[in-house]
């Protein structure tokens, strides 16, 4: 048990010293909200009250099992039962129960207790990716799909893995410090769980259902979690990263990304060359689609059907868009209709068109797809 | 109490021999005996996956299998060692001990009793072949979550048909134990003066025949979803994904205290015959069992606090959850008492019962954490979990069963096992066990999920650690093979009563015990 042993003392050094504990090895990691803080300090609690019965119980058994060894003389006595010494052991367990109890019964009615957000987010788990609608509070009607940052040349071994490796996204969900943020969840497909160990907030997204959590994380930063519910092929592959920043650096983010909304919204108004439909596709894809179909359109069959040389890929462009817009129920082919601009689905559907052995040469316009939607 | 007919003796029986012995008998020892093989087949094989598992775990980035295929293994280790290894592997020692500890001749129903065994190598090729077909074993998790589990391929619909049938062989099985042990003790052993193992596996068979259905009908449910245009788990068609997880932990729950329960037995066996003294406080013991049987079924949500259910059920689920800890706290304090002043040797079962104590009680301890519904929500799904969880199953079940097999092999061969290579076996799983799954509480708490087969940068090197132990645990497991397989072939012969503090009906029979025992029934005192 020298290992353990080993442990043990780091798990001392690590409870001395939370705040410095900034990536935890041994521990849960350095809350930055109440409710975090919280639950951090009620584990440490319940480690040691458990060490203590442990090193009670165990102490008496490895005194029993040292000393009144046969090789040693002990000879049996024969007792078998005392009831002044059950009924101890039966209600002193229930007094340091009640103990745990309180403290823990405070800390649900808090984190159930969503009222009054400042800023309201939808955050959408999806095979694998996550979608974040802004629905209430400053940044309202901003929405963004964040998808892992990390290349596949990084988790096959044929580049270095970088500091953040599996938990960096594309787009980051960005709320400003001090203020209360209610967070939404659901699904479209399959059930996912938004986690972030640092704000003590996970909570799964049901299809079909909206639930609840909320924070308010008191200290500037980058915060990164995972999805904690097993959806299937990538499941370890859509983490979850959020900035917590200052109110002006919150309020600047705003107005970027309103500008750049309004800037996609007039990409979308505007016919676009074949060239830019099928560069702006490659991006789109391998953000979007290269999980499942993969890098060379083969996909991975029976459960990802490949693209290229597809029926539907070759066939009519409108029966391609609507598969692309709504999705296919039933499978992780999720409706992008909802995820991706205009512009981003004609060109990711160029793409496709045009790649591998699919030469199709047409290039689909955002406008088709705007007339398409809604139908 | 002399119960053995001098003209059964040793290894006599009737009809068939070779191979339609096996497959035509009828008698309970060699059920249990085939019982007992068809597990540890079993457990070679969900190990093979679990070593799988840790091989692409050993370092970050993905080395040896793909995402798809590792979720695949996964699931199967989890249904494998569950309903292949474990749950079969009790019921071999309650085939082979319960008819000889209440001194009946054989189970009260011993054609079923052939029959409930012989639905299980098809359920397990159902189950392994599955792995072979388009699109490969179900890659849903062991609890088959819907939606999910609905989006699987056809492998989905051979594991709910290899749990169907599972399932029927443990409620056949269960049938039996009940009727056996309420009808067939022998004269003057009443309810009370019965051996442990007996009491325990008399709840476990009741909770068997209560929650078995209710995991049928949820995977039918399923079946339904996938093939039959019904919307159970479904919202878009009125459904609820959700409910798939109560109906599924309302038979989970019960499900592993089904795989401990009749490890208590054992144990409460193992600790009064080596420390030479009565069981402490056999009333309470009886009285925690069930209190620990009826209290499973008013637990299971504690399974699902991240599912967003409204506070008033967190706090209920909170509560009855860190109850269950009292009476489960009694059987401990109760062993340990049964050691406090005995007179105390340490042979191989004695050794794995104590290893036992020491080591479920770890898994106690982070159960009652876990029980916290507000630190849950922090190691839910995490390896925080994956470590709890082998606490009790690895070191909790598989201990007492090894346990059991060192006490008991030599009662069912005639020959002591190999004391110095069960004491190695002992030692070797005990060490690969806490370097395995001690780290996995650190990885779990600092934040890593559980079913992922790449992980972030900063829980490299517990994973190293946790993949290199495995590896050590799982070879160890050999040791086991070989000193079994050397048992049987001989070995110093052992005695009736085989242990000098042994107690209880089986040990008034010679060793090995005869193919026929207590055909007249003895009476007890």
């Amino acid at each position: 048990m020298s290992l353990a042993g080993r442990h043990a003392v780091a798990v001392f050094a690590a409870l001395a010293s939370p705040a410095l504990m900034a990536q935890s090895r041994y521990n849960l990691q350095s809350p930055v909200t109440g409710i975090a803080e919280q639950i951090y300090n009620m584990h440490t609690l319940m480690l040691l009250i458990c060490l203590f019965i442990f090193v009670i119980v165990f102490g008496v058994m490895f005194w029993a099992v040292i000393h009144h060894r046969k090789s040693k003389g002990a000879v049996a006595a024969n007792f078998h039962e005392n009831t002044a010494v059950e009924i101890a052991w039966t209600v002193i367990p229930i007094l340091i129960l009640l103990g745990m109890a309180w403290p823990a019964t405070k800390t649900v009615l808090e984190m159930k207790d969503t009222r009054d957000p400042d800023i309201t987010i939808k955050a959408t788990g999806y095979q694998w990716k996550w979608g974040y609608d802004y629905l209430q509070g400053e940044g309202q009607g901003i929405r963004f799909v964040s998808n892992l940052a990390t290349s596949h040349e990084q988790i096959d071994g044929k580049a270095a893995k970088g500091e953040h490796y599996l938990v960096e996204v594309d787009n980051p969900v960005v709320v400003p410090v001090g203020k209360k943020i209610r967070v939404l969840t659901t699904a479209s497909d399959v059930i996912h769980a938004w986690w972030l160990p640092a704000f003590g907030v996970k909570q799964d997204a049901i299809p079909g259902f909206i639930r609840d959590a909320w924070f308010r994380a008191d200290k500037e930063g980058v915060y990164r979690g995972n999805c904690a519910e097993l959806c299937g092929k990538d499941h370890g592959f859509m983490p979850i990263e959020v900035h917590v920043v200052s109110q002006e650096a919150y309020s600047k983010w705003v107005a970027d990304r309103q500008a750049a909304m309004a800037a996609a919204v007039s990409a979308g108004a505007r016919d676009w060359s074949l060239a830019e439909l099928v560069e702006q596709g490659a991006k789109v894809f391998a953000a979007n689609c290269v999980a499942c179909h993969q890098a060379d359109g083969k996909g991975l069959p029976p459960a990802f059907p490949p693209l290229d040389g597809s029926k539907v890929v070759l066939g009519e462009a409108a029966g391609q868009i609507a598969v692309v817009l709504n999705g296919r129920p039933g499978t992780p082919m999720a409706a992008f209709g909802e995820l991706l601009s205009d512009a981003d689905i004609a060109a990711v559907i160029t793409y496709t068109r045009n790649s591998w052995s699919n030469k199709t040469g047409e290039a689909i316009q955002p406008s088709q797809i705007a007339a398409a939607r809604g139908k | 109490m002399a119960a053995v007919m001098s003209d059964h003796a040793h290894g006599a029986h009737h009809g068939p021999t070779g191979l339609m012995r096996w497959i035509t008998t009828t008698n309970h020892k060699d059920i249990g005996t085939m019982y007992l093989v068809f597990s540890f087949i079993m457990f070679l094989s969900g190990g093979v996956l679990a070593l799988t598992i840790r091989a692409e775990l050993f370092q970050p980035g993905l080395q040896i299998v793909r995402p798809e295929f590792f979720n695949q293994l996964t699931t199967m280790h989890g249904l494998v060692m569950v309903f292949g290894a474990v749950m079969p592997a009790f019921v071999g020692f309650a085939n082979w001990q319960i008819p000889l500890m209440i001194g009946a001749s054989d189970m009260a129903f011993a054609r079923m009793n052939n029959w409930s065994f012989w639905l299980l190598p098809p359920a397990a090729i159902l189950l392994i072949g599955s792995f072979f077909v388009p699109g490969g074993a179900t890659a849903a998790g062991w609890t088959l979550y819907a939606p999910l589990s609905v989006q699987m391929g056809m492998g989905m619909d051979m594991a709910i048909f290899a749990l169907h049938i599972m399932g029927l062989s443990s409620i056949m099985g269960a049938i039996n134990i009940v009727v056996t042990v309420l009808n067939m003790r022998a004269p003057g052993m009443t309810m009370m003066k019965m051996p442990l193992f007996c009491w325990t596996w008399l709840i476990t068979a009741y909770l068997l025949i209560a929650v078995m259905p209710v995991l049928a009908g949820a995977v039918t449910m399923v079946l339904a979803d996938r093939h039959f245009g019904t919307s159970f788990f479904d919202a878009a068609g009125g459904g609820d994904p959700v409910m798939y997880q109560h109906i599924f932990w309302f038979f989970g729950h019960p499900e592993v205290y089904i795989m401990i329960l009749p490890a208590f037995g054992i144990i409460s066996q193992i600790i009064p015959t080596f420390s030479r003294k009565p069981l402490f406080g056999y009333a309470s013991m009886v009285y925690a069992t069930a209190s620990i049987a009826i209290l499973s079924f008013s637990v299971w949500a504690h399974h699902m606090f991240t599912t967003g259910m409204p506070a008033a059920g967190q706090l209920f689920f909170m509560y009855a959850t860190m109850l269950i800890a009292v009476p489960t706290g009694v059987k401990v304090f109760n062993w340990v008492a049964t050691m406090w002043r005995g007179s105390l040797t340490f042979e191989p079962p004695m050794l794995f019962a104590v290893g036992f104590i020491f080591v479920f009680t770890m898994g106690g301890f982070t159960g009652l954490i876990c029980a916290i519904a507000p630190i849950d929500i922090q190691v839910q799904d995490t390896y925080y979990v994956v470590a709890h969880f082998h606490y009790v199953l690895v070191a909790g079940s598989l201990f007492a069963l090894f346990a059991g097999a060192y006490y008991w092999l030599p009662k069912w061969t005639g020959h002591m096992p190999d004391e110095r290579i069960g004491k190695l076996h002992f030692w070797c799983s005990m060490i690969f066990f806490n370097v395995t799954f001690f780290p996995m509480h650190f990885l779990g708490l600092a934040g890593m999920p559980r079913r992922i087969p790449d992980y972030a940068l900063q829980f490299a090197d517990f994973n190293m650690m946790a993949s290199i132990g495995a590896f050590g645990f799982g070879l160890s497991q050999l040791i086991f093979l070989y000193a079994v397989v050397k048992c049987v072939r001989g070995g110093e012969k052992a005695s009736a009563r085989v242990w000098e503090g042994a107690e209880g009906l089986e040990w008034t029979v010679p060793s090995p015990a005869p193919h026929h025992t207590f055909e007249e029934a003895p009476v007890v005192r």
